[in-house]
């Protein structure tokens, strides 16, 4: 059974990988340095499959796309929160690390709970009940479905796009 | 008719747009930097398309410049080789990529740019549409010229009124985010107008757009006027928001506002600088992208002249640019400083990421006047960060703690 690694309000990208730990494109240095201070026995303790579970802001402040990278090189399922900086958020569909924003679950469970989570339809299993969290929906479910922004273009270009948007 | 961001995105595309609808746009230029390039020019890589315009695409080293480990410098030399590669030359060395876009002319009122970097907000003082992308999105666009948008609500920020002498752009900010919380503008535009506003100089213009990510927006956004032209030069033409439908109007009362400080760990933890003054500084940082500019310097050579920094208090001043140290060092800034006793160091990031010089120690007190207090942002998660504007970083340096403009203790 995944598990919950319970987070407060505006966990930072500096927090999720600060900038000494991110001099680096290698993802298993990244992996390592991911919550290294925020939460020093995260990365010893994660196993495939866990979730992380925050408040509001997740994510906030730079832009630097190691921060997802770091959290996915983690084997995380899923970060679920109740708000996302929109950069984090960004990037986090952009490379394929499922991202639900869910107002409720933060404040239901606790650190080390039991948790199952469909991220494509954004239903959450913990504590014996069941929430329903915002599942994606526009440009980002289409670069979700493609699996990564990458893939996407590589697919069809912006025209694959067609359907959400007016191409100019 | 709409906000600026829509009268903006409705020139570029032709047609009428409003807040909620998505849009795909060639942009103008895409900037990355020492830190974003190497994972944008992987993205770009795996497309294994061809180079959209190497004119259009721009890359500078400031984060970590020049590079202080071997690792850092293998991620300089990899921009390098991809910028030879594919003729790209506008590769800069010369300070922070924000300060470095706005002096190359890459930002024109009406303009619609990305970087790989939150606080790409920047260019918005200018009238330009511009926003922070993380790398994989870069690199889609150095292949295609393209990403897309959600049109985004706008927060219409009023500033009324004068501001009173010792308080300037960096107050406004802080004073708004304080009243507003530090993800009251997710996913909006913000724009900044009222008397304050059309008062400002670019520098203090560009401070109040930098600034707008650290409360969640998308873009910051200041219509252009005269001030703005006859910084950027070109034929003036209207760009202003008609008959906009705004998400949330504030008002701010200029002539209310002291000076503001963010205390440790929040951007949104804001006091009035007597609630706050007469706490211990170990380090004073006075540069980085929101306040690093020639307006800042020279207040801060205003307050040091005949004057020595405080002993227990290390004051780094680090240039935005290459110009702006010129441009200092030609009004006697510079060697004021440096009789001051502060140590001034090259044209980049400096401290404000803890990557470089300028790192701090556990327990210790650092004031900056650049834009994030999270913990561990300048060093160790255990100093605590204080962000102030260039006057209060001033003053403080010269007191050895936090102190008001016009002040010394």
């Amino acid at each position: 059974m995944a598990r919950v690694f319970k987070l407060g309000d505006s966990v930072s990208t500096d927090a999720i990988i600060p900038g000494r730990y991110n001099v680096t494109t290698d993802p298993d240095a990244l992996r390592r340095g991911c919550l290294v201070e925020a939460r020093p026995d995260f990365v010893e303790t994660v196993r495939s499959g866990d979730v992380i579970v925050a408040g509001r802001n997740f994510g906030c402040g730079s832009s630097r796309e190691h921060a997802p990278m770091a959290i996915k090189q983690n084997g995380v399922a899923a970060v679920i929160a109740a708000s996302f900086a929109r950069i984090f958020y960004r990037n986090a569909v952009n490379i394929g690390l499922s991202v639900i924003r869910c107002g409720s679950l933060h404040d239901a469970v606790e650190d080390g709970d039991d948790i199952d989570v469909d991220p494509r339809n954004a239903v959450i299993n913990a504590g014996g009940r069941t929430f329903d969290g915002d599942p994606p929906s526009g440009v980002a479910l289409r670069i979700i479905e493609a699996g990564s922004l990458v893939d996407l273009i590589r697919q069809g270009g912006w025209a694959a796009l067609e359907e959400e948007v007016h191409v100019s | 008719m709409g906000t600026l961001t829509e009268e903006l995105f409705a020139r570029r595309l032709g047609r009428r747009v409003a807040a909620g609808d998505t849009v795909v746009a060639e942009v103008d230029c895409a900037m990355a930097h020492d830190v974003t390039g190497p994972l944008a020019i992987a993205a770009f890589r795996s497309l294994g398309l061809p180079l959209w315009d190497a004119t259009r695409t721009v890359f500078t080293f400031d984060h970590v410049m020049p590079a202080n480990t071997v690792a850092a410098a293998e991620l300089h030399a990899l921009i390098r080789a991809f910028a030879a590669e594919h003729g790209i030359t506008n590769v800069f060395a010369e300070g922070i990529c924000h300060q470095v876009m706005v002096e190359k002319g890459f930002i024109q009122p009406g303009g619609l740019v990305v970087g790989a970097d939150s606080h790409s907000t920047t260019y918005g003082a200018l009238g330009c549409f511009s926003t922070g992308l993380g790398s994989t999105d870069i690199g889609v666009v150095f292949a295609t010229g393209r990403t897309w948008f959600r049109i985004p609500e706008t927060i219409s920020v009023d500033v009324r009124g004068e501001l009173s002498p010792g308080v300037v752009a960096k107050d406004v900010a802080l004073h708004v985010i304080r009243r507003l919380g530090a993800d009251a503008a997710d996913y909006c535009a913000v724009e900044w107008s009222g008397e304050a506003v059309r008062a400002m100089s670019v520098d203090s213009r560009l401070t109040l757009c930098n600034l707008s990510v650290d409360f969640g927006a998308k873009a910051g956004l200041i219509e252009p006027d005269a001030t703005t032209f006859e910084y950027v030069g070109g034929t003036p033409f209207e760009l202003r928001a008609v008959r906009p439908v705004y998400a949330m109007r504030i008002e701010v009362d200029a002539t209310s506002i002291v000076p503001q400080v963010a205390v440790h760990p929040a951007i949104d933890n804001v006091h009035d600088i007597d609630d706050v003054a007469g706490t211990p500084l170990d380090e004073v940082f006075i540069g980085s992208c929101t306040n690093g500019r020639l307006e800042d310097l020279a207040v801060v050579a205003g307050a040091f002249a005949g004057q020595q920094v405080h002993p227990r208090t290390r004051t780094v001043i680090v240039p935005a640019s290459r110009r702006v140290y010129l441009d200092a060092l030609a009004a006697g800034y510079i060697e004021t400083f440096a009789r001051a006793g502060a140590l001034v160091l090259n044209p980049g990031c400096g401290p404000c990421l803890g990557r470089q010089h300028g790192v701090v120690a556990p327990r210790e007190n650092v004031l900056s006047t650049s834009n994030r207090n999270y913990p561990g942002r300048m060093g160790s998660p255990d100093a605590r960060i204080f962000l102030a504007s260039p006057a209060v970083a001033a003053a403080s340096a010269l007191a050895g703690e936090i102190a008001g403009p016009g002040r010394t203790a």
